[in-house]
């Protein structure tokens, strides 16, 4: 065969959510680049949930879009119905969710793929990444440097860098009961040679699963059995750079009905023919996003569990079946479905499954996500052991950006747990051994009161700007809103409202105690009876602004004690995160460190004292110790930033 | 790097455990990776063997300490019985070697002189314990512990110290710790999966745990106080005008005759201190030359001294003759005594007929006093009424009147307790929080600040000076 050879800068292999992000990234950043995919009528897929966003993951997509990602302007585009979540919590725990169409997405997504410069989709499978040894690795930690791939018929594209986005297609196969198909989801072909390839060059894979719940035909759907659940009325959009009025639309229902003891009884008898159950799924499912066979088993005094049922799209009848994945038999699937309240007659399009991947051991990474020892081998998404559309996408942002800093020669992109949910993600991702695929939960932020979804923008945006996915357009529009805010803060604190008769009057119709002095604005924004709208009426100077800005003056004055003392446990975090740890430690130096320590700090090779002190295994013990050993080693010249 | 890391790791100290005085038994330690070898080469057995290594961890083997450097007869040093802890089953968690020689300092000086001269390193103070905890063995509280109780003064002190060390503390507040954690957990799981966890009423149920922790804390936080006096005495300050009978009071008080008496107002100018014993407590005594103004240049810096002891004092005796009339100079020494805990001392009780101060005449001048009891007592020096009532009166002020109970836990040390308050006040932000009728995922935000508070008292949180922390305990001298 001759021998042809591409030349690419970066070569990203997968064009999920994760594959999208990080290709789109660095041709964005100038680079030319070919993303591969086993099918390019699948781009931006979605193969489980139709929707995007929800509890945690509201905040990646709002975070992307802050960095200069595409997720939040596709789903803005493509949205069936929109709902901000836990309103009835405080402004930390808001997450916004949509309901997608899904064919809806994948073409608006494939679109500006299409449309964007130096981009270039290929479909074929990735069969081998190629490698140079380093010899002489005195100067660097990196043993193998990455010059590109082979794809199945035997064509070499040369890449400077290479991005792993596989998502679950790595020698997948699927489970429902008994009957098992060597496919990835939805029947698409698996991915069945790069496997071998990473094993070869020393990286080391394991095997995780998820599941998905079976599609039913909405013709065979008894709605009137069920709650319609309604979208917002105004819809907020994803996307800061989304104009508010484009996204005021019809929306389409979704519906809420319950499992019964019926339904539970039905799994029970059948427990003993669920591959996991049965052993004969070796991969480890994800705790948080269960199979409704492992609800039944985890909560037995539950006498129901919830069902929503969700559009796939305008373009089909097919209904998601939101709370009951499984990996039963089809004959077992039957039955259950049909014991739910509103599903007695209903038909099966697509059974429920269980799909088996190999993914990465995300140890592997640094917090760049470049795979350590390897120059150029970036790697985001399922593959890294994580879960979830918004999860692949942060990550493929991130290890897309860091990968075209690294070919630019440019300063990487960090950002630490106090930051963004990006931050915590990568950060867990890299310093503990996750042994189930790790979803974002809001509960994994410590400073979640600070990384709300309504302030990504304000956190991140000068650092999407930094890198130059943001445009000094956008940028400066940011600026002005920072101004925005600051200013009126000032003056709500500064404006002070007299106890007289008008006053008093006012305060009583609302239902508010008298003033007995003089108060300012603010503080009577932080009366829960009022709110920066009511106020008004005796607010006469009040500037125009957005609802963003007083969105944030709200938030600001409400709840400025809670946001200042959180602000305090980050100086504490950020103690410790600048301690940094040399790259050329020598563990075995620090012979006061327990063993088990020991070897975990040799494995994940932390950045910083902070990241040492979340590793599994090494305890504060260890962690003063090694303080101790690097304050001692390093007195003279002090590693820190 | 390594040679900086044997510094406190890689090497083998030795040093001498037990006090330096002509006792009749002296342990001398060596810790590290070749304690074994090195103690191997100075010892023989009875049969002149070095067969150190043939016996068995944790017995105790007997022969001698031998200098074969030495001509021939003069070889052995001492008879010794030595005892071998292997690791990680010794005190550092390292290889532990304990000589038990026949005491007398020139004797143990040669055995130490030997083991440095094999290899040994003369350890810092506190180096044995540094390594403890380097190694695991101890929390950064035991290893505060056993600091104190090398440093006891009293009985008290050193009580309380072991029970410090058996981890006492470490197990209340990680107790603590517990209670919050679970809670805190209990919210997360909600926030995260509300469809399995339920909040209804969760709020009334955490106001009433938190509310619990707050007072267990506040008790601990109380004992402090408490604490410190019985650990470290109380700092006294004897204040008045000349020729009041401070010194007297102080003779009294220690039963000696250290501070010159005369009858010459200002015979005192130097800053006498002594320590005197009451009942459980220590009072370190100061008495200061008497307050008024003056152009003596001596006594005036004795003056400024005086005023400078009294801001630093945990109690003030403020002693007057009570024959002499209240003047300007009492009422600027009242106005030092406002925000101190004091006892007013109206002295030459034993002149009854000349009195010219009441106890009604002292409450008046005090009524800018921050404390809500005032002491008043009526002493004589000359016949030493009033004496017992004044340490009866000392007592009651510092203990409340408690007698030393046994077995109860105090916090002596100032790091701990301001963690202890900074716990407490998170906590009540949290209940804070609950009146305001916010909701959960704002309690989280202070149930870990006092979380956090409470791990660094033991440890488990790190404080990004922790290290210079445990540098500067160890390093100190002790």
């Amino acid at each position: 065969m001759v021998d042809i050879r591409e030349k690419f800068d970066v070569a990203v292999i997968g064009a999920g959510h994760a594959g999208c992000e990080a290709a789109l990234a660095c041709a964005r950043l100038g680079l030319e680049t070919v993303v591969f995919t086993m099918s390019a009528d699948n781009i931006a897929f979605m193969p489980c949930n139709p929707h995007i966003g929800g509890s945690s993951k509201g905040h990646l997509v709002r975070e992307i879009d802050a960095l200069g990602g595409e997720m939040g302007k596709v789903i803005d585009k493509t949205f069936l119905q929109s709902k901000m979540l836990n309103t009835s919590k405080g402004p930390a725990v808001h997450s916004l969710r949509c309901q997608a169409d899904k064919m809806e997405y994948s073409k608006a997504m494939k679109k500006v793929l299409e449309s964007q410069k130096h981009l270039f989709i290929k479909q074929a499978e990735v069969t081998e990444i190629l490698f140079d040894e380093i010899e002489d690795s005195s100067n660097s930690h990196y043993k193998k440097k990455v010059t590109g791939v082979k794809i199945f018929s035997g064509i070499i594209y040369e890449a400077k860098a290479v991005i792993l986005c596989t998502g679950t297609y790595l020698k997948s196969r699927c489970l429902t009961g008994e009957a098992i198909t060597y496919s990835g989801p939805n029947g698409l072909l698996p991915s069945n040679y790069l496997s071998e390839s990473l094993l070869k060059a020393g990286i080391e894979l394991r095997r995780f699963k998820t599941g998905t719940p079976a599609r039913i035909d909405g013709n065979t759907i008894d709605f009137s059995k069920m709650s319609e659940q309604f979208g917002d009325d105004p819809v907020i959009p994803f996307s800061f750079d989304t104009n508010p009025k484009d996204v005021q639309k019809p929306q389409v229902s979704c519906w809420l009905t319950y499992t019964n003891e019926k339904t539970h009884q039905i799994i029970r008898d059948n427990i003993d023919r669920s591959p996991i159950y049965a052993g004969i799924i070796e991969g480890v499912g994800p705790r948080y996003c269960p199979s409704i066979e492992d609800k039944v088993v985890k909560f037995p005094d539950h006498d129901r569990h919830q069902v929503f049922v969700e559009p796939e799209g305008t373009f089909t009848n097919e209904m998601y079946i939101d709370g009951m994945s499984s990996s039963l038999p089809e004959d077992v699937q039957i039955a259950m479905y049909r014991s739910v309240p509103g599903l007695e007659n209903s038909r099966i399009v697509k059974n429920a499954y269980a799909i088996e991947y190999d993914c990465l051991c995300s140890g592997q990474l640094k917090p760049t996500l470049e795979i350590k020892n390897i120059h150029g081998l970036f790697s985001a998404g399922q593959f890294n052991g994580s879960s979830g559309y918004e999860e692949a996408a942060a990550q493929g942002l991130y290890a897309g950006i860091n990968a075209s800093m690294q070919i630019l020669n440019k300063p990487e992109l960090y950002i630490d747990r106090s930051e963004g949910y990006i931050g915590v993600l990568v950060d867990d991702l890299v310093t503990k051994e996750n042994l189930e695929p790790y979803r974002m939960m809001t509960s994994r932020a410590e400073y979640r009161l600070l990384l709300r979804q309504d302030n990504a923008d304000i956190r991140l945006r000068s650092k999407g700007h930094d890198v130059g996915l943001i445009s000094d357009e956008k940028y400066d529009k940011l600026v002005t809103k920072i101004e925005q805010i600051k200013k009126e803060i000032d003056r709500l604190k500064s404006t002070v409202v007299g106890a007289n008769k008008d006053i008093q009057k006012f305060m009583e119709e609302h239902g508010s105690s008298p003033l007995k002095t003089a108060t300012s604005l603010a503080e009577l924004i932080c009366r829960p009876e009022f709110s920066y709208e009511t106020l008004r009426d005796i607010d006469s100077n009040r500037p125009e602004l957005s609802n963003d800005v007083i969105e944030q003056v709200e938030i600001s004055i409400r709840y400025e004690g809670y946001i200042n003392r959180q602000e305090r446990q980050v100086e504490q975090f950020k103690k410790l995160e600048h301690k940094k740890i040399p790259a050329d430690i020598n563990y075995d130096d620090v012979s006061s460190l327990r063993l088990e320590a020991r070897q975990k700090l040799k494995k994940f090779m932390p950045v910083n004292i902070g990241q040492a002190s979340r590793i599994g295994g090494v305890n504060p013990a260890d962690v003063s110790v090694l303080i101790i050993y690097l304050d001692s080693v390093y007195r003279g010249n002090k590693h820190e930033d | 790097m390594g040679s900086v890391l044997n510094n406190f790791s890689n090497d083998t100290i030795c040093a001498i455990a037990t006090a330096m005085s002509d006792a009749g038994i002296g342990i001398i330690r060596v810790s590290g990776k070749n304690a074994l070898e090195i103690c191997n080469k100075i010892y023989v057995s009875s049969k002149k063997e070095h067969n150190l290594f043939s016996h068995s961890p944790n017995t105790i083997v007997y022969g001698f300490i031998c200098d074969e450097s030495r001509v021939e007869d003069e070889q052995i040093i001492d008879e010794v019985m030595i005892s071998y802890m292997k690791a990680p089953h010794s005190y550092t968690r390292e290889d532990v070697i304990e000589i038990n020689s026949h005491g007398g300092m020139i004797v143990m000086n040669q055995i130490l002189n030997l083991l440095l001269d094999n290899g040994c390193r003369l350890a810092e103070p506190g180096e044995f314990t540094k390594r403890a905890f380097l190694n695991g063995r101890i929390d950064l509280t035991q290893a505060e512990a056993v600091m104190d109780i090398i440093s006891a003064q009293n009985q008290f002190a050193l009580e309380n110290s072991k029970s410090q060390l058996q981890g006492k503390i470490s197990d209340k507040i990680k107790g603590f710790r517990k209670d919050i954690i679970y809670q805190m957990a209990f919210i997360e799981s909600a926030i995260d999966d509300p469809e399995n966890y339920d909040l209804d009423g969760y709020s009334e149920k955490l106001k009433s745990i938190v509310s619990s922790l707050i007072s267990d804390i506040s008790k601990l936080i109380d004992s402090s106080d408490e604490g410190k006096i019985r650990k470290d005495g109380i700092k006294t300050v004897i204040v008045g005008k000349p020729n009041a009978g401070k010194s007297s009071l102080l003779n009294v008080l220690t039963g000696d005759e250290r501070a010159i008496v005369t009858d010459i107002a200002g015979t005192t100018r130097d800053i006498i201190e002594e320590t005197v014993r009451l009942g459980d407590i220590v009072l370190h005594v100061i008495d200061t030359a008497g307050i008024r103004n003056t152009d003596d240049i001596i006594e005036k810096i004795g003056v400024d001294k005086a005023k400078e002891k009294v801001k630093e004092a945990d109690l003030v005796l403020y002693i007057l003759d009570s024959t002499s009339e209240i003047d300007n100079e009492d009422k600027d020494i009242i106005s030092l005594c406002n925000d101190k805990k004091t006892v007013v001392i109206l002295n030459k009780d034993d002149l009854s007929d000349n009195i010219k101060i009441t106890d009604d005449i002292i409450r008046v001048l005090f009524s800018d006093y921050e404390y809500d009891v005032l002491p008043i007592i009526k002493t004589s020096m000359i016949n030493g009424n009033g004496i017992e009532q004044l340490k009866k009166a000392v007592s009651d002020l510092f203990l409340n009147g408690h007698i030393v109970p046994k077995h109860e836990l105090y916090i002596t040390s100032l790091r701990h307790k301001n963690l202890l308050v900074e716990a407490k006040n998170s906590l009540d932000k949290v209940l804070e929080s609950i009146e305001l009728g916010l909701s959960e995922d704002f309690y989280t935000v202070d149930l870990t600040g006092a979380y956090e508070a409470l791990g660094e008292i033991i440890g488990e949180e790190i404080g990004d000076d922790l290290a210079n922390e445990i540098f500067s305990k160890f390093c100190m001298g002790k």
